[in-house]
């Protein structure tokens, strides 16, 4: 059976007993790997976080140097300029707003469809959305002159700005819809949607688009920050966001305290958006059975 | 063929080594996955380590590799303590269940990456990857990537790897728990062919109590950091030492009975017991559903061993007669065409070959 | 999944008398949405390169390109671009491993992938403030760094605080792609850390790691806002030039000279994604 060789054990113990309850060398090893962890975590988040706490630390200052103040917040909605702040704020809010309807309305149905129906185009679709990634905004800025040109004959305001940030917006929505969509089964799901009897408009809107909810959500406020931060393409256009204001202020009022506090204001909430996100995706993830 | 994997005669540096283990143990947190753990491997042996998921047999292995560190205990390998030698200076070939290749190399490549490492000459290098190769039976896939032969190449390219080394001891994590069945039946055979062949004291670690009983010299079961039982397949089959070991090899019908003057009465049946130094009294017996013999009653009379056929499943060359008996029910195992006049609902009346049986202390549960 | 294929048992039937659209009807808005507003503002770049202000096919735009000046453009964009992608990569590598190496449902890795996924975005104006606040030549509460406003390194520091987050985005996955039964199976066979790195883990993240300093490289390219906030009297960057060309104060709008230097942009941005595309295509195949 078992070709067990006639070879006599080599009792020669070499090295003498190792000390019971030691632990090994995996566990040094270990610990190596966690001292330069908190190392680099600890020098990355001093280098992140610096600046953010100079903004915030700058907006709270007072008139006096050493003294705490909150009215460079305050100014936020009062600043008067010139130029004044608050239309600009206002503008923003709306253009976030109507950039992400207008990315719904179009993306998300358009995906579902190319997946469930029209397969092949789903390269297309994937290059499309991916494209404006390789198309800096500043280069489609000058593309989008002309074309802004004809719409200014109308005489429009500066939402006109959405059809440009829908477009700039694209690729974060698409990776972050893409990922909701291969999360789901959305073949299986729309098969047996439609062997129960659904249309296809119930297939897509009650079937499969609620079960993506969180990629939605996602896209949504990857949308937003992009809308809160935009500059390259309104500046040149000479329209007026928040962005575009924010820097005329800064080139007429160099430090102007409502500066930092209009920066930090709108960079805690991206922050908060994508904490809010991120513990909304987990809580559900683990109520999943 | 290679006649130098018969390392044994050709090589005298690298002989069958002998693997202790003494007193191991290992805690995860509050979890006790080896409990002082003894075993020894002999020289040239191939132990498998079977048990359900937890037992402890992956992690047993991975000490004796040195990827993870034993909390208390002694491992020696050929006489020589090497509990604190790192990983990398161990000498031993170890296969894993999957990912085992790299990527980027061929497998030629792969093969060779330890020999690299021990900076053999490249001439030399690829002649013994080769023969390695022709061990496993692969040289005609040696510029292949692993990406392009299937799980079961993949396998055996792990093993040619692990081999090239020449390495005292040859570990194998479940190696074959992620192929297909029949890939899987084939593989093992090739596998302990080779491990013959080439004559290495080997652990293997499985889940599939098939697998660990066609191929080893001994097998160990475990379960909870312990071994219940380290014996020869056959031994392990029909002498189980405890109800674990019976219940998780094989299958197994529990019977209550009474314990009494070295018998154990089963439904009116005296049978020998394995232990005789069982106490007295009530207690369950264990028998093995190829035990079980049945006969088709014509009679209509009822005792204890007569009853109805609930369930036939055909397995091919046998099939499995679950009989109810009124109070519980009994599994049968017999050649096909023996039950092939038996039909659900049939009356039959059964016999229990007077084996030696376990018996455990634990009340009986209705048998599969 | 054509149409054709819909027999589904309890499937309405088709209704009588009406034809459906083919279903590639369904991405027309899409199409008329992009098309309008993505591709014709790029074709209307690139056609526009060659196009005299008068009308006519030229190819004097782009040769008008080729003074001094320009090129320093050029090479400044090059400049800042090589050394904010080069710094980022590295320093985005280190993190990302220090990310990579702890506990997949750890906190940490959490707060720094939302951090990454935030920061990566915080460019443009708010960024330059943020530098400005903290170590700007007047008003830095940390220290004054006169440097500040040199160029390439004052600018290229604000980039890096970027490039970071956003290598450690793109190149964690690559990092989490590595299997521990390679480490495992290269230390069992012999192999040391170091002969790890060597042999398995380096060459399995080279490619990854290629392709993301090459999207890092893109990054910085296309980037206006940041140095427009950090420096607007001087172009040292083609962005920067192009925006001038836009918003000329004198009122005479350059399109030409702005169309030119956007193209030129396009051909150094699709050289550098293509690249970027090739490699990640590569160590995606080992990825299987």
């Amino acid at each position: 059976m078992a070709a067990v060789n006639e070879i006599p054990a080599l009792g020669v113990p070499a090295e003498p007993q190792a000390p019971q309850g030691v632990r090994g060398l995996r566990a040094s090893q270990r610990r190596r790997l966690n001292a330069f962890r908190y190392v680099a975590f600890t020098i990355f988040g001093l280098f992140f976080l610096l600046p953010l706490f100079a903004m915030i630390r700058f907006s709270l200052e007072g008139s006096k140097p050493g003294t705490w103040s909150v009215a460079a917040w305050k100014q936020i909605a009062s600043y008067q300029g010139p130029p004044p702040l608050l239309p600009a704020i206002e503008i923003t809010l709306e253009l976030a707003v109507i950039t992400s309807l207008v990315m719904l309305v179009l993306v998300v149905p358009t995906m579902i469809w190319v997946k469930l129906r029209v397969q092949w185009f789903s390269r297309v679709l994937e290059f499309l959305c991916l494209l404006p990634l390789t198309i800096p905004a500043i280069v489609l800025v000058v593309g989008l002159a002309p074309i802004y040109n004809r719409i200014e004959r109308y005489n429009v305001s500066a939402l006109m700005l959405f059809w440009a940030y829908v477009i700039l917006a694209l690729p974060y929505a698409y990776r972050a819809l893409t990922a909701g969509l291969t999360a789901m089964d959305a073949t299986t799901l729309s098969e047996a949607a439609r062997s129960l009897g659904a249309r296809w408009f119930t297939v897509m809107f009650r079937v499969i688009a609620p079960n993506m909810w969180q990629a939605i959500l996602n896209a949504l406020m990857l949308t937003v920050a992009l809308v809160l931060g935009e500059f390259t393409i309104a500046y040149p256009l000479t329209y007026v966001n928040l962005q575009v204001e924010l820097f005329s202020i800064s080139r007429n009022t160099v430090n102007a305290g409502v500066l930092f506090s209009a920066s930090a204001a709108t960079l805690l909430v991206a922050f908060a958006l994508l904490l809010i996100l991120s513990y909304v995706g987990r809580r559900l993830r683990r109520g999943r059975p | 063929m290679s006649s130098t994997a018969t390392r044994t005669q050709s090589d005298p540096a690298r002989i069958a080594v002998e693997v202790q283990l003494r007193g191991l143990s290992r805690r995860y947190g509050s979890v006790v996955a080896l409990d002082n753990l003894d075993l020894t491997v002999q020289a040239g042996e191939l132990i498998a380590l079977l048990g359900p998921s937890g037992c402890g047999k992956t992690t047993t292995l991975r000490l004796l590799a040195g990827l993870e560190d034993a909390d208390t205990g002694r491992i020696t390998v050929g006489g020589r303590d090497i509990t604190r030698l790192p990983a990398s200076k161990r000498d031993m070939g170890m296969v894993f269940q999957a990912y085992s290749l790299f990527p980027h190399m061929t497998v030629r490549q792969n093969v060779a990456f330890g020999l690299r490492l021990r900076r053999i000459s490249s001439a030399h290098r690829d002649r013994r990857a080769l023969e390695m190769l022709q061990l496993v039976g692969l040289e005609t896939q040696a510029d292949r990537y692993p990406h392009q032969i299937s799980g079961g190449q993949q396998q055996r390219v792990a093993l040619a790897r692990a081999l090239a080394i020449q390495p005292q001891v040859l570990l194998l994590d479940e190696p074959l728990s992620a192929l297909d069945a029949k890939v899987r039946a084939q593989l093992r055979d090739q596998i302990r062919r080779i491990q013959l062949e080439v004559g290495i004291t080997t652990l293997f670690v499985t889940h599939d109590q098939e697998e660990a009983l066609a191929i080893a010299d001994r097998v160990g079961v475990m379960q909870d950091g312990r071994i219940e039982q380290l014996a020869p397949p056959t031994e392990i089959y029909s002498r189980p030492s405890t109800a674990f070991v019976a219940e998780f090899v094989g299958l197994s019908n529990r019977l209550a009975g009474t314990v009494s003057a070295g018998t154990v009465t089963v439904r009116g049946r005296n049978l020998p017991l394995v232990d005789l130094s069982t106490p007295e009294g009530p207690a369950t017996a264990i028998v093995r559903p190829e035990a079980v013999t049945l006969s088709s009653d014509s009679s209509g009379e009822s005792g204890p061993l007569v009853g109805t056929v609930i369930a036939i499943t055909f397995l091919g060359a046998t099939s499995r007669v679950t009989v109810d008996l009124g109070d519980t029910t009994i599994l049968a195992q017999l050649p096909t065409s023996d039950a092939s006049d038996l039909r659900a609902g049939s009356r039959v009346s059964l016999t229990i070959r007077p084996d030696p049986v376990l018996v455990s202390a634990d009340a009986p549960v209705a048998s599969e | 999944m054509t149409a054709a294929a819909t027999t589904e048992t309890g499937a309405r039937p088709p209704r009588a008398g009406r034809r459906s659209a083919p279903t590639w009807v369904g991405t027309v808005p899409f199409l008329a949405y992009t098309g309008v507003f993505l591709l014709l503002p790029t074709g209307i770049v690139i056609w526009n390169a060659f196009r005299r202000p008068t009308g006519g096919f030229t190819f004097s735009n782009i040769s008008a390109l080729n003074t001094s000046a320009v090129r320093t453009l050029f090479v400044g964009s090059l400049e800042l671009c090589v050394i904010s992608a080069l710094i980022g990569a590295v320093l985005g590598a280190i993190l990302a491993y220090a990310v990579a190496s702890g506990r997949q449902d750890g906190v940490v890795r959490r707060l720094y992938l939302a951090g990454s996924g935030v920061l990566a975005q915080f460019g443009g104006v708010t960024l330059a403030f943020a530098f400005l606040a903290t170590i700007g030549p007047t008003s830095g509460i940390l220290f004054h760094a006169s440097w500040f406003y040199d160029f390439p390194w004052g600018i290229a520091l604000i980039y890096i605080y970027f490039q970071i987050p956003l290598m450690v985005l793109v190149f964690l996955p690559a990092i989490d792609g590595l299997k521990v039964q390679w480490r495992e199976a290269a230390e069992n066979l012999g192999g040391s850390t170091w002969h790890y790195w060597r042999y398995i883990g380096g060459p399995l993240l080279t490619p990854a790691f290629l392709g993301a300093t090459l999207l890092l490289f893109a990054n910085a390219l296309s980037a206006y806002a940041t140095i427009v906030a950090w420096e607007d009297q001087i172009a040292y960057v083609v962005p920067q030039q192009i925006g001038v060309a836009l918003i000329s104060e004198v009122g005479l709008v350059n399109f030409n000279q702005a169309d030119a230097l956007a193209f030129g942009m396009i051909v150094m941005v699709v050289i550098v994604m293509s690249g970027y595309f090739l490699l990640q295509r590569r160590a995606a195949r080992w990825q299987r």
